[in-house]
């Protein structure tokens, strides 16, 4: 952990009420104040207890406190490192070890992944069971959505009309295996806006899951797999759908800073969220009228790590006969946060229970956000109260009304478990 | 002792609510101001008044200190924990009681913080008025405790204007009402102000107001400071009432813009931020004439709507935190003067950051004469942190020398205290002293704050010998 980064924090707290674990239990340790203050301990020599791993563990990593702060404490970084050092020097327990293990050694291998899609059924027939085992099993399998059905991308999708940009794009590993039609229409709606898209075969994971819990090896091994691919398939844009995978790759640079030649090649790749590069681009494909009330979410690795809220409203706000509404508290997490809602299942719930509540004051039909691991989880936690809601990618909503077709979504409830 | 009450913690509180782990403990060690720092023996998250009750009567029994912690923001060092005593902490009391809009209040538990009370009522037309610079995140407990203000209370007034009543845990663990509608001596005036030293408030009744119903912010740029002094006097002069007068000093402003990117006018030496509020016709008026008033200023800019008004007040609101863009460390220090003595106090300070080689940033509320500088050293230059004391101490001089005051809204806490002597004499002080005694003849509530060295009260170390003069004269009484 870096004590420069440390010292940047001036203890005015002006972070704590952004931060999800605060608003849920109001301690010291678990804001961004307090967990600064015990990495400061850890540097200034205090062993990493089974305390401290757990106040760091119960970060979501959602970067509410990084827009909260005026003084430019870079949490990101700082957390980043923080479970690097955890992964190195805290020994945890078997049982923790092996879920950690299984979860790492799955989620960013598609080929693994996919595998495992036959047995998702008696998984879900066995998640008493596996509750009991361990609590995180039991919520891995809960939240493991009904992959949609399998689509292949062809590896290049030309403009329609004008061409006005080529584009690679990432197809990303959870994204690509349980929500293919969210692949699928991004690709469509760039190209019906003019660009062509470059769609590499094969891409893996970029290392986001990696990144984000501390495995800084196995990172940089997915991170300068990714750039190759790009490299190979010759754009110098690449489009990203999945909020994690985004602000991930607009790290690349630090992640491998190491090395000064990764670094310039990471340079060289340009990230661009979905939103972002349409907002950009500007809108030249007609819009068709889609009725419907959204409810539109802010995942936290696009509005509070990749700083893109006004792009995906301004982006809904033009499709005619859609009405947008604000979810109330659109700053806090909703308790998803990558494999968070794996590893502290019951924090997650609770934050996703008080997502819940907010959208539904909305009186919104749909839930749109750039993240389905946001939308999954509040449309569960919708369900738990006895609720239900659609929900959707913004590409799917930009797709439908680019195409003028009904979209699925509005005729059947989302992201609904098979039972 | 301590041991012992901490063994008997679980009768009153459920055990996660209590914290020992000496590493989770250290995370309380401080608030806003770091440079004092002190792990507590323990620290308690009660729920309710019941709880802060329990665990009061058990420090009585074994008379052991205690301190109250809101969000930890305070700027004096006020919640700074005792390491023989128990930290109470109300960050788990946040609760919105009742909201009462025909009678205009709301009834708060201490740890909600001080911009929701107005979230919570803003949609039907109200606000809760003090507003200091932390209102997203301080809590309502510690601005009774430390009588906060914030750049509306030029107009508006501070915490002690706008709370209607208090409940509070005293010293000894009763739970009692304080209430400004009680006959006799206005006992929630002396609470407000307190600093934790009279006891724990466990739920507050807040006045709400109506939001006005037009609003014009102004930021007005100078080329130097003596002209935004000088535009301050006149505006004050010409008897118009701003909302709120701010001014930033170039350094400031220099934080806010790394901080923030707040785009104020370049190059400029100074600016005024003048807040105009009230009915249409009466802000349109006041904004004619300040608008000749401020005819030396080389840009003005006026908001037009909320996110125009949120961006020219976000410059001021993040200035704090902000400076620690530019500079590793530093001091905020909070004084008072005589409005019409701003200019000199202002050149003293720059005399003073001369001659000691530090820098000084200045934010303050210009229209009350509230200073707020900002005494920026590195931290890791040996000596700088004592050069940096010496010129925040002298800056307080100056105010005492100029009729002023040492603290207009951050409290004396741990760090005035050694300052107070320079502004009262003994006999002034020991007066205060009996108040507090009166409220807490053990001194167990949040003792070694605001007075130099305890005095008077019966158990405390340092007892005065003989008799009290005010005692000795019948003018007052010891409990
Ligand atoms: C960046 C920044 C800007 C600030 N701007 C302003 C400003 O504009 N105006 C202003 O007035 N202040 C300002 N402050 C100071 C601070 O925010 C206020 O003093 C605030 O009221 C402290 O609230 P808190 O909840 O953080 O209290 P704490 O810091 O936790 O405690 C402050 C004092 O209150 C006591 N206390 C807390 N809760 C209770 C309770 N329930 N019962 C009894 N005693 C209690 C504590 O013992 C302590 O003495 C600022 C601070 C920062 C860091
Ligand atoms: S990243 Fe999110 S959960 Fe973690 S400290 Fe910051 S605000 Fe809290
Ligand atoms: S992280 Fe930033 S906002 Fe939070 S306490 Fe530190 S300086 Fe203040």
């Amino acid at each position: 952990m870096d004590p420069e980064l440390i010292k940047d924090c001036v203890h005015c707290g002006f972070c704590l009420p952004s931060c999800p674990t605060y608003v849920l239990w109001g301690e010291e340790m678990d804001s961004p104040r307090g967990r600064i203050h015990l990495m400061s301990q850890h540097v200034e020599g205090t062993p990493i207890t089974p305390e401290m791993a757990g106040h760091f563990d119960a970060c979501l990593g959602c970067m509410a406190c990084v827009t909260a702060c005026p003084s430019g404490v870079q949490y990101d970084r700082l957390i980043e490192q923080t479970r690097a050092e955890v992964e190195r020097e805290h020994v945890r327990e078997p049982r923790e070890r092996a879920v950690r293990g299984l979860v790492f050694g799955l989620f960013p291998y598609p080929r693994r992944l996919r595998a495992l899609r036959p047995t998702l059924g008696l998984a879900r027939r066995l998640q008493p069971l596996l509750e009991r085992a361990h609590p995180s099993l039991g919520a891995m399998i809960a939240l493991a959505p009904v992959p949609g059905r399998r689509q292949r991308l062809p590896g290049r999708v030309r403009a329609v009309g004008e061409r006005r940009a080529v584009v690679g794009m990432l197809t990303g590993c959870v994204q690509n295996e349980f929500f293919p039609q969210v692949n699928a229409a991004t690709a469509r709606v760039l190209a019906m806006e003019g660009c062509e898209v470059v769609i590499p075969p094969h891409q893996g994971c970029c290392g986001a899951l990696s990144v984000h819990s501390g495995r800084d090896d196995q990172a940089r091994r997915f991170a300068k797999r990714t750039i190759r691919t790009f490299e190979r398939a010759g754009v110098d844009t690449v489009v990203v759908n999945a909020a994690g995978c985004g602000s991930s790759m607009k790290e690349y640079a630090e992640l491998l800073a190491d090395s000064p030649e990764w670094a310039g090649r990471a340079r060289a790749l340009r990230t661009v969220d979905l939103a972002e590069w349409l907002a950009e681009l500007g809108p030249v494909a007609e819009r068709h009228p889609l009725p419907v009330t959204v409810a539109y979410h802010d995942a936290c690795h696009l509005a509070h790590a990749q700083g893109i809220r006004a792009q995906p409203r301004e982006l809904l706000r033009g499709v005619p006969g859609l009405s947008l509404r604000d979810i109330p508290e659109s700053d806090l997490c909703c308790g998803s946060a990558g494999t968070y809602n794996i590893f502290e299942p019951s924090a997650a719930r609770d934050l996703g229970d008080r997502k819940a509540e907010r959208v539904r004051s909305t009186g919104a039909q749909l839930l749109v956000s750039a993240n389905p691991g946001c939308t999954m989880q509040i449309a569960a936690a919708m369900r738990r109260a006895g609720g239900e809601i659609r929900v959707a990618h913004t590409a799917e909503i930009l797709d439908a009304s680019l195409r003028g077709v009904s979209p699925s979504f509005l005729d059947a409830a989302g992201g609904k478990p098979r039972s | 002792m301590l041991a012992e009450l901490i063994g008997r913690l679980g009768e009153v509180l459920e055990p996660e609510a209590v914290i020992t782990d000496p590493v989770r403990l250290r995370t309380y060690e401080c608030d806003g101001l770091t440079y004092h720092r002190a792990t507590p023996g323990v620290a308690v998250l009660p729920e309710n008044a019941e709880q802060v009750a329990g665990v009061i009567r058990l420090c009585n029994e074994y008379g052991v200190p205690f301190v109250a912690r809101g969000s930890g923001t305070g700027l004096s060092g006020g919640a700074l924990p005792r390491t023989d005593g128990v930290l109470i902490v109300t960050s788990k009391m946040r609760a919105i009681v009742e909201i009462d809009l025909p009678n205009r209040r709301a009834v708060v538990e201490p740890g909600v913080t001080n911009l929701a009370i107005t979230e919570a009522v803003r949609d039907q037309g109200y606000y809760y008025a003090p507003d200091p610079s932390s209102q997203q995140v301080c809590s309502i407990g510690g601005n009774v405790a430390e009588n906060s203000g914030g750049a509306h209370c030029l107009k508006y007034g501070f915490t002690v204007n706008h709370v209607e009543a208090c409940e509070i845990v005293t010293p000894d663990g009763d739970i009692v009402t304080l209430d400004r509608a009680d006959p006799g001596y206005d006992l929630l005036g002396a609470f407000i102000g307190s600093e934790g030293t009279l006891g724990v408030t466990t739920k507050v009744t807040v006045r709400l107001s109506r939001t006005p119903e037009a609003v014009t912010t102004v930021l007005a740029a100078f080329e130097n400071i003596e002209q935004g002094g000088e535009a301050v006097s006149a505006i004050i002069a010409a008897g118009i009432l701003p909302a709120a007068i701010e001014m930033m000093d170039a350094l400031a402003i220099a934080a806010a813009e790394a901080a923030v990117a707040c785009r104020y006018p370049e190059n400029a030496g100074a600016v005024l931020i003048v807040e105009l509020d009230g009915p249409s016709a009466e802000v349109e008026r006041q904004f004619a004439l300040l608008s000749q008033i401020c005819s030396k200023a080389f840009e003005l800019r006026v908001a037009e709507d909320p996110a125009e008004r949120a961006a020219i007040w976000r410059g001021r609101k993040s200035a704090f935190a902000a400076v620690g863009r530019i500079s590793p460390a530093y001091i905020v220090q909070d004084g008072v003067v005589p409005r019409t003595s701003l200019p000199e106090v202002l050149a003293g300070i720059d005399s003073l950051s001369r001659e000691h080689g530090i820098k000084v940033a200045n934010v303050f509320h210009a229209g009350d004469g509230n200073l707020h500088p900002l005494v920026l050293f590195d931290d890791t230059e040996p000596g700088a942190g004592e050069r940096a004391e010496i010129v925040s101490g002298r800056i307080l001089d100056l105010c005492i020398e100029h009729g002023g005051s040492i603290t207009g809204e951050h409290g004396v806490g741990v760090d005035k205290a050694r300052y107070m002597p320079r502004m009262f004499t003994d006999a002034d002080l020991d007066t205060m002293q009996l108040v507090r005694c009166a409220f807490d003849p053990r001194g167990l509530s949040n003792p070694g704050k605001i007075f130099p060295t305890p005095r008077l009260c019966g158990e405390v170390p340092g007892v005065r010998k003989g008799v009290h003069p005010l005692v000795e004269s019948g003018k007052a009484e010891q409990f």
